[in-house]
């Protein structure tokens, strides 16, 4: 025991320098963010911060405006990661599979370029592209559609632009799992009789479910916290038809100053984030598919 | 056992670098050092351009000091964002910073500004400046904390040409919020293809629509929006209604645009750069400033439209004494409170508002001077044919409370009126749910009141 331990105090030594970037930069602002959410902590217009407990939670159950943007952003993951990026990036990644390198080359790069455009640069284009003045309208003129649909269909329209500009993820997830699929087993299955939609039920969708779970997990957090696109396509209107929680928070800690309400918001962000975490884990396991 | 011994000295140590990192002293400026903290953004270039030359000026009178700029390129709430988080700490704290009316109480409740009496009071300019310029930096407790740049008034803008096809009297001068409505019915008769009437409204707006739409509106009411004696905000008026209602009016008659191009965040943009110079606008309630916009170094260059436009005062509701109304807001340098040679900043702001660089700024902006000697001043007169008429608007003009709550008050009338305009909430229930939403968002009850 004796000799062990002066290795072991080594072996930590080593890792002293990243320990105390870990602890300055990532665990510093989640304890301040913590005990911030308990506070009535302003941006400007109260030079005191005073404690005051579940405040801001209660605020939080008793504002409609608040559960308005939970669910608007439940909409909004629900709708553009889980059905949109997760199965489109899925579609293609599985229709590319044993496609001539070409065709493969031009569709994925297709799809890669919306996701390299910057958030803000898609948010604009998509902006442009269904104003009142813009470019889908442009068409839709000629038969007497023409409206803002920023106005008339927000959600519909920043879960579209999410889409697009998302599912790359997911297809490269999909296309790096779908190569560890043994071609044999296909071949295997086929020769049982399975048909097309039973070999990806029964044997290729099995195969890849912990990407799956890691995919969706990933796609969901990012989504949970989208802003920009969000923020330059609607700003959370008209009204707050678009206001998801991100969005409301915004509004809350930085225009009406309560920066302890919105950390508070944060934090419940954050459980539902872990949340949904779990469920995936735990649907994939239980359901052994 | 030594391991975890090791690991608990190391999180120690991690967390004294970490608090030595968030209190530590100023690092960098020294004392000689003065830092200027103000916005720049897109055309808003004027005010960069003349610090600069503000930087030489004092640093050649001022041996020793260095005069040290910090613009932040940021929209206007955003710039407001950025500069409160830079006051919350004083390490990054600016010794002088531009700040705006409407929020420099919020600032001075936080703590972030510097009482200014004791060099004002030693400095012979300050009395060139107008009353209303000397209480927009005056705080709840009686000390001044900014001097004033310029402001700016609020009216109507209409286009000539359409008023004569409509068979309207040019030069125009409603009397009463009736004579307005008036007007825009008729342009809407006979001129087809055009938008009678642009008055600011909705979320999409902002505080253009608060300010520039619904207080141009109620503070030509019998009432306002707080109530100073009691410092409570009324939620509850009449005036508030019937502002309401007039914004539903327009709307429902289809004198404004429609509400799907209202609530767009850029329509303000669209207004000024597209409608008015081709043609399709023929009234709109806006700013001061809007001219800037047309003038050879502005955004959409358009010689004629001194020619092609009129200016006339809002008028009250049913023409009460004065007859008029304009809101006005504008922006002040401060000191910081955590300035360490505020008497040497403060002398940056008494350079920076002299009458020459004040003179500068006001054209260069199209500010309407608040220092007697530059509203006199024939340069100033000669540089912009609309300043004459704006500025005597101050005579009027009113203030919004510029209390922490007000971004909030705000969003609740941006709410109210987006509900009458699209139709969603009839006037009283509109009106309801701003009188709930507030007193909610100030703090209760007992922060409010209303008004008969």
């Amino acid at each position: 025991m004796t000799t062990s331990t002066a290795p072991r105090a080594a072996r930590i030594g080593a890792f002293a320098p990243a320990l105390l970037l870990l602890a300055v930069f990532f665990a510093g602002p989640l304890i301040w963010a913590v005990y911030s959410a308990f506070t009535d902590v302003a941006l400007t217009g109260s030079a005191e911060v005073n404690f005051i407990g579940v405040d801001n939670f209660t605020t939080m159950w008793n504002d409609a405006q608040f559960w308005n943007s939970l669910w608007l952003t439940l909409i909004f993951v629900v709708g553009s990661a889980v059905i949109g990026q997760n199965t489109l990036g899925l579609l293609i990644a599985l229709l590319l599979r044993g496609r001539s390198q070409s065709a493969r080359g031009l569709v994925s790069g297709l799809v890669i370029a919306a996701w390299t455009v910057p958030e803000v640069v898609a948010g604009f284009c998509w902006y442009s592209y269904l104003h009142r003045d813009g470019t889908l309208n442009g068409i839709l003129g000629w038969v007497g559609l023409d409206q803002n649909w920023l106005y008339t269909t927000p959600m519909l329209a920043v879960i579209l632009a999410n889409v697009w500009r998302g599912t790359a993820f997911s297809m490269l997830v999909y296309q790096a799992a779908l190569n560890d699929v043994p071609p044999e087993l296909h071949e295997a299955a086929a020769v049982d009789g399975a048909s097309a939609w039973q070999r990806l039920r029964r044997v290729t969708l099995p195969l890849i479910r912990r990407s799956i779970v890691s995919n969706l997990m990933l796609i969901t957090l990012q989504t949970l916290a989208a802003f920009g696109l969000i923020y330059v396509m609607t700003k959370g209107g008209p009204g707050n038809k678009s206001s998801t929680t991100p969005i409301y928070m915004y509004q809350e800690s930085f225009q009406f100053y309560k920066l302890g309400y919105g950390t508070a918001m944060a934090l419940v962000l954050l459980v539902i984030g872990a949340i949904f975490s779990l469920i995936y884990v735990r649907l994939i396991k239980v359901d052994n598919l | 056992m030594r391991p975890k011994l090791v690991l608990a000295a190391l999180s120690a140590l991690a967390l004294t670098v970490a608090a030595a990192g968030c209190g530590g002293s100023d690092s960098g400026a020294d004392d000689k050092t003065i830092t200027i903290a103000y916005q720049k953004f897109g055309s808003f270039i004027q005010l960069d351009k003349q610090l600069q030359d503000v930087k030489k000026e004092y640093e050649a009178a001022h041996a020793g000091y260095t005069v040290k700029l910090l613009p932040i390129e940021a929209s206007e709430n955003d710039y407001y964002t950025k500069l409160s988080l830079m006051n919350r700490s004083p390490k990054t704290a600016p010794d002088v910073m531009y700040e705006d009316t409407f929020l420099i109480n919020t600032d001075i409740q936080a703590g972030f500004l510097a009482p200014i009496d004791e060099y004002l009071s030693g400095w012979k300019d300050w009395s060139q400046f107008t009353d209303a310029a000397k209480a927009a930096g005056k705080a709840q407790d009686g000390k001044t904390y900014g001097v004033p740049m310029g402001t700016d008034t609020r009216a109507l803008w209409y286009d000539k040409g359409i008023f004569q096809k409509a068979g309207l009297t040019v030069p125009w001068e409603p009397k009463s919020w009736n004579d307005v409505l008036t007007a825009a019915r008729a342009i809407k008769q006979k001129v087809p293809g055009v938008t009678p009437l642009n008055v600011y409204s909705g979320k999409g707006a902002g505080e253009g629509a608060t300010m520039q739409g619904f207080e141009m509106l109620l503070y030509g009411t019998k009432h306002t929006l707080y109530d100073d004696a009691q410092k409570k905000w009324i939620v509850q008026s009449p005036g508030f209604n019937d502002s309401l209602n007039f914004i539903k009016t327009i709307f429902d008659e289809k004198l404004a645009p429609a509400p799907q191009d209202a609530l767009d965040p850029n329509w303000g943009t669209k207004v000024n750069t597209e409608l008015f110079p081709t043609g399709k606008l023929g009234i709109s309630l806006d700013g001061s400033w809007v001219s800037s916009t047309w003038l050879e170094s502005g955004s959409k260059p358009w010689p004629e439209w001194n020619d092609k436009l009129g200016y006339t005062a809002m008028p009250t509701q049913n023409g009460e004494a004065p007859g008029k109304i304009s809101m006005s807001g504008g922006w002040l340098l401060s000191v910081g409170a955590n300035a360490k040679d505020k008497k040497a900043s403060f002398d940056f702001v008494a350079t920076m508002l002299n009458k020459e660089n004040t003179k500068k700024y006001d054209i260069a902006a199209g500010q309407i001077a608040e220092r007697k000697d530059v509203a006199a001043d024939p340069e100033y007169l000669k540089s912009n044919p609309s300043l004459k008429f704006f500025t005597d608007l101050v005579e009027v003009t009113k203030f919004r409370p510029a209390y922490p709550d007000y971004p909030n008050v705000s969003n609740g009338i941006q709410v109210a009126m987006e509900s009458v305009m699209t139709g969603q909430q009839s006037v009283d229930q509109a009106a309801k749910t701003f009188a709930e939403s507030t007193t909610a968002a100030v703090g209760g009850p007992d922060k409010v009141t209303t008004a008969q």
